[in-house]
């Protein structure tokens, strides 16, 4: 072997032990200069695959018709919990595009990588789009599901993953929990009840809302199957309308997923504007297009207008209103010895 | 051949000893100390209340002995397999000899989903079953289900091979020696296979302990009753409950650890028992 190339082998396996060890990042090269092509990761969760294909598209056309660099944005998807873990422990994301507040939170309190204030940066508490809990019955509805408190019928089983591992069924309970608080005139005791017997018709807890989804649609388990609207719509968009049909129930959630920028490693690699140009585009009018058309409730009047039999009205409460944000929710409902694990864990034999 | 004149092709002692503790110190201790490590910021009480309270406990149970069902399910079953596979000759031997090998190959994922779709209610085998009464798919009994199936292929392997060692004509002269079947399947046989099935039942009951893919869609994970120990860690990790998750996997280790020990040492035992009285 010629000196030259075991020297580069050495610093190839160098970088290998190096990048094992997050605090020191491997050897990524700082800062990309004038003219040279600008790299972002977007760390995002599962359902917004298709949403964030379009978007790169149409953003790195943009940035590059306007600052003549060439934008590369990376995408990566998995559980939200999962992808912020990977971030805190050294994913080199230059955003978060997450399904819950409190996956930035620990973003923030674990890896100190977003700043205290984060979501109060962008427009719309950091989300650039919203959706809602809905129920998903099969073709023609034949336990005549229509609100919330079908879902408390002895005949009826209900479909909805576990909230300890799936962010999604934490806005799943947390719909349920503000109907009945707001059934009940804020009475929580009545509000335990209500969703303490919601859960006693679920005969199957996935770990993951992807996972409940195939249990109710290829196993023909359950009912009803409670999920988030965007997914809803794909499921009957694609698997068929002549099989499922959406209920939208009286009252449901505001959910909010938000954006951020990770402070720390776009500093570190030099990408802060284009970052930051990228999430300002999610609140363009065509940003906001793109959402509408990928089943996501827009935050602009005229997105919403042009797409507004698509998306049923809804009274919607938000986390912020109801539960005090969603680190008070984390606590008091899904932490361990929490409002879940007293309502639904079976006691010991 | 002489053992004092003997060349070892591998250089000295002290060299590949130090590189074996290396190489099992950086791929092996290390990061399972660095394991510990992250409990460590947990107090005694913590740590107690974590891995002693009763669903985590029901988890544990649910699965040693789920794993432990399954291998000894594939102990009965992989003999007869290897068996098969060793002593006759039929067409498509090569195609179910490679089908052992599937479990190992697929993605665990796959597997969960395969044998969820297969034994629910609407499933190909699931409806039948239930039609019996026996419901597999969200009970423990699937949980033994894919965890048998992973572990089958561990079983064949480490027998098959010993299998071939023993030759047919042992158990004809034990047949000449008017030896019924089942004297010679228990005096001539298993004796000889004995330690090679204790360590595929080894094989496949840790990997069945630390299986997660396959098992959280077929459990059906409620709490209590078909909820793994993987699951919660899982799910400590949602709260990012760090120290928390490394408490219950800690345990797992040890435990895990202390059984594969001792499951060692009895295979140690059977072989120089068996060495002692053939040799």
């Amino acid at each position: 072997m010629k000196p030259q190339s075991l020297h580069k082998l050495t610093a190839a396996l160098l970088c290998l032990l190096l990048s094992a060890v997050p605090a020191l990042g491997g050897c990524s090269k700082p800062g990309a200069g004038q003219g040279e092509p600008i790299t972002l990761l977007n760390v995002s969760y599962d359902p917004t695959r298709e949403l964030y294909t379009d978007v790169n598209a149409a953003f790195a056309k943009q940035w590059e018709a306007k600052h003549g660099t060439k934008l590369v944005i990376k995408q990566s998807h998995g559980g939200s919990g999962k992808q912020a873990r990977a971030v805190i422990d050294g994913l080199d994301a230059d955003v978060v595009t997450l399904a819950l507040a409190y996956d930035v939170d620990m973003i923030h309190d674990k890896g100190q990588l977003v700043p205290e204030g984060w979501q109060s940066r962008l427009p719309n508490n950091s989300s650039p789009y919203t959706s809602t809990i809905v129920f998903v019955v099969r073709k023609g509805n034949a336990k005549g599901i229509r609100d919330w408190e079908d879902l408390l019928r002895p005949d009826v089983a209900v479909i909805t993953p576990n909230p300890k591992t799936s962010g999604g069924a934490r806005w799943n309970y947390l719909a349920a929990w503000g109907y009945a608080l707001r059934k009940n005139n804020g009475d929580e005791a009545k509000a335990q009840e209500f969703v303490s017997n919601l859960f006693k018709n679920v005969p199957v807890l996935d770990s993951g809302a992807r996972g409940a989804t195939t249990t109710f649609a290829e196993r023909g388990i359950g009912d009803v199957l409670i999920a988030w609207e965007n997914e809803a719509l794909l499921l009957t968009d694609e698997v068929g309308k002549d099989k499922f049909e959406i209920i939208v129930p009286s009252v449901s959630i505001l959910a909010e997923p938000p954006v951020a920028l990770v402070d720390r490693n776009v500093d570190r690699k030099g990408t802060r504007a284009a970052a930051e140009a990228y999430l300002q585009f999610l609140y363009s009018e065509e940003g906001q297009e793109l959402a509408a058309k990928h089943h996501f409730r827009p935050r602009s009047q005229a997105a919403a207008a042009k797409y507004a039999s698509h998306f049923p009205t809804v009274s919607l409460f938000t986390i912020d209103e109801v539960f005090g944000g969603w680190k008070q929710a984390q606590k008091k409902h899904f932490d361990d010895g929490g409002a879940f694990d007293r309502l639904y864990v079976p006691k010991a034999q | 051949m002489q053992h004092s004149a003997r060349r070892r092709v591998l250089p000295g002692f002290g060299l590949t000893m130090g590189l074996s503790w290396l190489y099992l110190g950086l791929i092996v201790l290390l990061p399972l100390s660095g394991l510990f490590l992250k409990t460590f910021t947990l107090s005694w009480a913590q740590f107690w209340d974590t891995v002693a309270s009763p669903r985590v406990l029901a988890a544990y149970r649910l699965s040693f002995g789920a794993a432990l069902l399954a291998a000894l399910v594939n102990v009965v079953f992989g003999l007869l397999v290897a068996w098969v596979l060793v002593r006759y000759r039929f067409p498509g031997k090569a195609l179910v000899d490679a089908l052992v090998d599937l479990p190992f190959a697929l993605p665990t994922a796959v597997a969960g989903l395969t044998l969820t779709t297969l034994y629910s209610h609407n499933g190909w085998y699931g409806q039948y079953l239930e039609a019996l009464g026996v419901k597999v798919a969200f009970t423990p009994l699937g949980i033994v289900v894919a965890l048998t199936f992973i572990g089958l292929p561990f079983v064949v392997r480490t027998v098959q091979p010993v299998l071939e060692d023993i030759d047919a004509d042992v158990e004809e002269a034990a047949a000449t020696l008017g030896a019924s079947p089942w004297r010679t399947f228990t005096h001539v046989l298993l004796p000889g296979v004995l330690p090679a099935l204790l360590s595929g039942f080894t094989l496949a009951f840790a990997r069945a302990i630390g299986e997660y893919g396959s098992v959280v869609f077929i459990s059906g994970n409620m709490p209590m009753r078909t909820e793994i120990a993987p699951l919660l860690i899982i799910t400590r990790l949602e709260q990012y409950d760090y120290a928390g998750a490394t408490a219950i996997a800690g345990v797992m280790l040890a435990v895990s650890f202390a059984l594969l020990l001792a499951a060692n040492l009895i295979q140690r035992w059977t072989n120089r028992r068996l060495e002692a009285r053939t040799g």
